[in-house]
C-alpha cells in the first residue's frame, strides 16, 4: 500500500496504516508523528523524514526510513527493527524492551534511556555515527553498540550510563570518554565480547553497505554497571 | 548500646495472667518481636521491633496484648521534639535518607475537617433515597464543545472514549510488587463487582487479572515497567504518571530484593534487579511534549482508551492542570499531599505539595475561567477518607475520587507506616509469600465491597439531604459547601462561603 503522508496528515495516515496488514510504503513524509506506533509483523517503508516517536510501542513490524527520524523513536518498543538510513534525535529507544534499531548517522541526546531486558528479549541499539550525553542513562538492559564512523573523537557526550544498573554499552573508539559516572565500569573489549556482538556488528554492515573491515578497524569499549542495585545504600528506616 | 540506641515509640503490654503461651504472637510477627522463653515457659517481646500494626493485638486469643505509646520522652521542648532528635540520631548513624511510607502523617490543616455540608430544611425538600431513585453513577471522559446534528438532524456521534462509574469512587494506582498479589486481586474482583475502577500502577499488571481488563485503569510511568501494546489495550483506560501526592517531584525505586519471579514477569525486568523510576519521564519536558505521550497512547490502542494524566498537587497545580487539559487528555488526576506510597523519602513525603482540597478548588475554578472545564474530568486522590470527603470533593468540582488507603485498610491495614520494609504482617505490602497468604482475597474484597456499599449509601444520604438526587447536581455546586475557621484566602481559593454567611 502507497501512502502519501502530508496529504493525509499523521492521524489519517496511521489510521490506514492500523487498517491494512500488508507491507507500506510512505512517501512525502514531512514529520507526521506516531508513525507505526504499536504496529506488528509487517515492513513500513517511510521516504521522507517521519515525525517523533516514530515506532512507539512497536511490536514486531519493521520500520525502514530512508532520511532521519526526529525524537522518541521506538519509545517502549516490544519487538522488531528500525532502520534509519540518516541521523535519529532525542531519547531514542527510551525504555525499549526488545528489537532492534540500527541508525546509519548519529544519534541525539539520551540513547538508549532505560532499556531493559526480560527473558528472551534483549533490546539492541547500534548507531553509525555519534550520540549526544547521557548515552545509556539508567540503563537495565540489552545492548547499546557506538561506531563513531564518522569522526576521530571519542563519539559518545558527556555522563555515560549514568544510575546504569544492567546491559552493556560498546563504544568503538581509541580514546575512552572523559567523566564517567561512578556507576559504570568500563575496560577494552576481549575477543569473547567481540564474538557476542559480531552478528549484529555484520547486519549493521550488510543492512547500510559499509565493510566490517571499517567497522572492526578501531578497538572497542565496554561498558558494564558496578552493580546491578546502584542505589541500595542509601536509605534509613524511618 | 550507647548513643545508637533510640527508645522505642510503642511498648508491648502483656498481660501475663491472660497469656496462654500459645506462641500466636511470635508466629504473626514478622518483625520477630515476640519471643518465647523456654525455660521460664514465659513470652517476652521486644518493644524496639515492634512497627504498631497491632498484628499479635488481633490475633491473640486471650487478648493478653496491647500497644501503648511509650511515655519514655526526652526533656520538652516546643523546637525540638523527640521524633526530630531521633532522626538525627539515625543519619548520624548511617548518613542515609530517611525513608517513610503511607501519607504525610504531619500536622497541616485537613480542608475537608473544615468544611460542612449543606441540607434542606422547609423551602427545598429533601429526598429519602430509600424511596426515591438517586443517581451516582458518573461517565468520566472529555465531553464534547456542543452537540452536532448532520444535515437530516441526527446526532453526530462525536463523544470520545468515557468510563462508566457506579459511583464517583476508584481504586487509585498501586503497583503490583509495592502491595501483594492476594491485595491486588481483592482490588480487581472488588472493583469488577462495584461497577468502578481498579489501577495497576506503574508495575504492569499479572496475566492473572486481564479478565478485569473492563476494571482497570494501565498505568504507564517514566520507567515504563511492563508496558506492552497487549497492555495498553487491556485496561478501560490508560492513565499517565508524572507525579504522586506522597513523593512530588521524585522517582520511584522498588529494590531489587523485592523483585522476586512473580514480580520479574509483570515488571518485565530481570529477577533481583532494581525497578527505578526515574523522577522525570525524559521525553516529556513541555506540555507539548505531555501531548505526545498522550497521542502516542491513543494511535497504539486506535483512540478507544481515555487517558489519565495524574500529578502530584504542587503550587502551580492549576497553571498545570490547565495545559494538561489542552494536551489532549481525558482526565486529570491530582494527588494531594496526604496521598500513601509504600516508600518516600520522609522529608519529601511531609514537605511538598499541597492540599488535595485547595488544589481541586484552584484547579476546578482554572478549568472553568478559561472555558476548558469539559474538556477533561477531574479525579482526586490524597486522602479522601470517608464519604463525607467524596461529597465534599464532588461538590468542590471533582467528578471522581480515588482512594487508596482506604482501601488497604478496608483489607486490614493497622497504618504502621512501615511498608517500605517489606514485612507487612497483614499480607498488604509485601510479597514474602507466609504473609501474603494472610490476606485472603475471597474476604479482602468483600470487605472493599462492603465499604463502598456503605459509602455510596452514605453519599445517597448526603445528597438526598440536599434534595440533589444525581451526583452531577452536585458536582461543583459550592453552595452546598461552608467553611468553618478558614481565613478569608482559604475560603476564596476554596471558593465557598464561611459557615454563618
Amino acid at each position: 500500500m502507497y501512502l502519501l503522508a502530508h496529504q493525509l496528515g499523521f492521524r489519517a495516515l496511521n489510521e490506514k496504516i492500523r487498517g491494512t496488514s500488508e507491507d507500506v510504503v510512505i512517501e512525502e513524509c514531512y514529520g507526521e508523528r506516531f508513525i507505526g506506533a504499536g504496529a506488528t509483523g509487517r515492513t513500513i517503508t517511510i521516504n521522507g523524514t517521519p515525525g517523533n516517536a516514530l515506532g512507539a510501542y512497536l511490536d514486531g513490524a519493521t520500520i525502514v526510513v530512508n532520511g532521519n527520524a526526529q525524537d522518541a523513536v521506538g519509545d517502549t518498543m516490544n519487538d522488531g527493527k528500525i532502520i534509519i538510513h540518516g541521523n535519529a534525535g532525542d531519547a531514542l529507544g527510551y525504555a525499549m524492551r526488545g528489537g532492534k534499531i540500527l541508525v546509519k548517522g548519529n544519534a541525539g541526546y539520551r540513547t538508549g534511556i532505560h532499556m531493559k531486558e526480560y527473558q528472551d528479549k534483549k533490546p539492541v541499539i547500534v548507531v553509525g555515527g555519534y550520540v549526544g550525553s547521557f548515552l545509556g542513562e539508567y540503563l537495565a538492559g540489552g545492548l547499546i553498540i557506538v561506531l563513531g564512523l564518522n569522526t576521530e573523537e571519542c563519539p559518545v557526550g558527556n555522563f555515560t550510563g549514568t544510575g546504569m544498573h544492567g546491559g552493556e554499552i560498546f563504544i568503538r573508539t581509541q580514546k575512552m570518554p572523559k567523566n564517567l559516572p561512578k556507576q559504570v565500569c568500563h575496560s577494552p573489549a576481549e575477543e569473547a565480547d567481540m564474538d557476542r556482538i559480531r552478528d549484529i556488528l555484520s547486519e549493521f554492515s550488510e543492512t547500510f553497505n559499509i565493510g566490517m573491515d571499517e567497522i572492526l578497524g578501531k578497538p572497542f569499549h565496554r561498558l558494564t554497571p558496578n552493580a546491578k542495585n546502584p542505589y541500595k545504600q542509601l536509605y534509613t528506616n524511618n | 548500646m550507647g548513643v545508637q540506641y533510640i527508645y522505642p515509640e510503642y511498648e508491648i503490654v502483656r498481660n501475663q495472667e491472660r497469656c496462654i503461651v500459645c506462641r500466636v504472637c511470635e508466629r504473626q510477627c514478622a518483625n520477630e518481636a515476640h519471643e518465647y522463653l523456654k525455660d521460664s515457659n514465659k513470652m517476652v517481646s521486644d518493644d524496639a521491633k515492634c512497627v504498631n500494626c497491632h498484628r499479635c493485638v488481633a490475633l491473640c486469643p486471650t487478648r493478653a496484648l496491647k500497644i501503648v505509646k511509650s511515655p519514655h520522652t526526652f526533656k520538652e521542648n516546643s523546637n525540638w521534639s523527640g521524633k526530630a532528635i531521633n532522626e538525627i540520631y539515625k543519619q548520624a548513624e548511617s548518613g542515609g535518607v530517611l525513608l517513610s511510607s503511607m501519607g504525610n502523617p504531619e500536622n497541616y490543616p485537613v480542608y475537608f475537617d473544615k468544611i460542612l455540608l449543606n441540607a434542606s430544611q422547609v423551602t427545598n425538600p429533601s429526598i429519602d433515597p430509600l424511596r426515591e431513585p438517586m443517581e451516582t453513577r458518573v461517565f468520566l471522559g472529555a465531553k464534547p464543545e456542543k452537540i452536532e446534528r448532520d444535515e437530516k438532524g441526527r446526532l453526530i456521534r462525536n463523544l470520545p472514549p468515557q468510563i462508566q462509574l457506579s459511583m464517583p469512587i476508584m481504586f487509585s494506582a498501586m503497583s503490583y510488587g509495592s502491595i501483594s498479589y492476594n491485595a491486588h486481586e481483592s482490588l480487581a474482583r472488588a472493583a469488577a463487582e462495584l461497577g468502578i475502577l481498579y489501577n495497576t500502577g506503574e508495575g504492569g499488571l499479572h496475566e492473572d487479572f486481564y479478565k478485569y481488563g473492563k476494571h482497570t485503569i494501565v498505568q504507564v510511568a517514566s520507567g515504563r515497567f511492563g508496558v506492552h501494546k497487549a497492555y495498553l489495550n487491556s485496561g478501560a483506560a490508560i492513565e499517565i504518571k508524572m507525579g504522586q501526592g506522597a513523593k512530588p517531584g521524585i522517582g520511584g525505586h522498588l529494590p531489587g530484593e523485592k523483585i522476586g519471579r512473580d514480580i520479574s514477569r509483570t515488571r518485565m525486568i530481570p529477577e533481583g534487579t532494581d525497578a527505578i523510576s526515574p523522577a522525570p519521564h525524559h521525553d516529556i519536558y513541555s506540555i507539548e511534549d505531555l501531548r505526545q505521550l498522550v497521542y502516542s497512547l491513543k494511535e497504539a490502542t486506535n483512540y478507544e482508551k481515555p487517558v489519565i494524566v495524574k500529578i502530584a498537587a504542587v503550587h502551580n497545580v492549576a497553571a498545570i492542570a490547565s495545559g494538561i487539559a489542552r494536551s489532549g487528555a481525558d482526565m486529570i488526576a491530582i494527588d494531594g499531599f496526604r496521598g500513601g506510597t509504600g516508600a518516600a523519602p520522609t522529608r519529601i513525603r511531609d514537605h511538598v505539595g499541597l492540599p488535595i482540597e485547595l488544589a481541586l478548588a484552584s484547579v476546578d475554578k482554572r478549568l472553568r475561567d478559561e472555558g476548558i472545564r469539559n474538556r477533561v474530568s477531574i479525579i482526586v486522590g490524597g486522602s479522601i477518607r470517608s464519604s463525607a470527603d467524596v461529597v465534599k470533593a464532588v461538590a468542590l468540582g471533582a467528578d471522581a475520587v480515588y482512594i487508596g488507603t482506604a482501601a488497604l485498610i478496608a483489607l486490614g491495614c493497622h497504618l504502621c507506616r512501615s511498608c517500605h520494609t517489606g514485612k507487612c504482617n497483614w499480607g498488604i505490602a509485601t510479597q514474602r509469600e507466609d504473609l501474603v497468604k494472610r490476606l485472603n482475597p475471597n474476604i479482602g474484597y468483600k470487605r472493599l465491597v462492603n465499604l463502598l456499599t456503605a459509602w455510596q449509601h452514605e453519599i445517597k444520604e448526603m445528597m438526598g439531604g440536599m434534595g440533589i438526587n444525581s451526583i452531577e447536581a452536585l458536582k461543583g455546586n459550592r453552595l452546598m459547601l461552608r467553611g468553618v475557621g478558614l481565613n478569608e484566602k482559604e475560603l476564596e481559593i476554596l471558593g465557598i462561603k464561611h459557615a454563618g454567611e
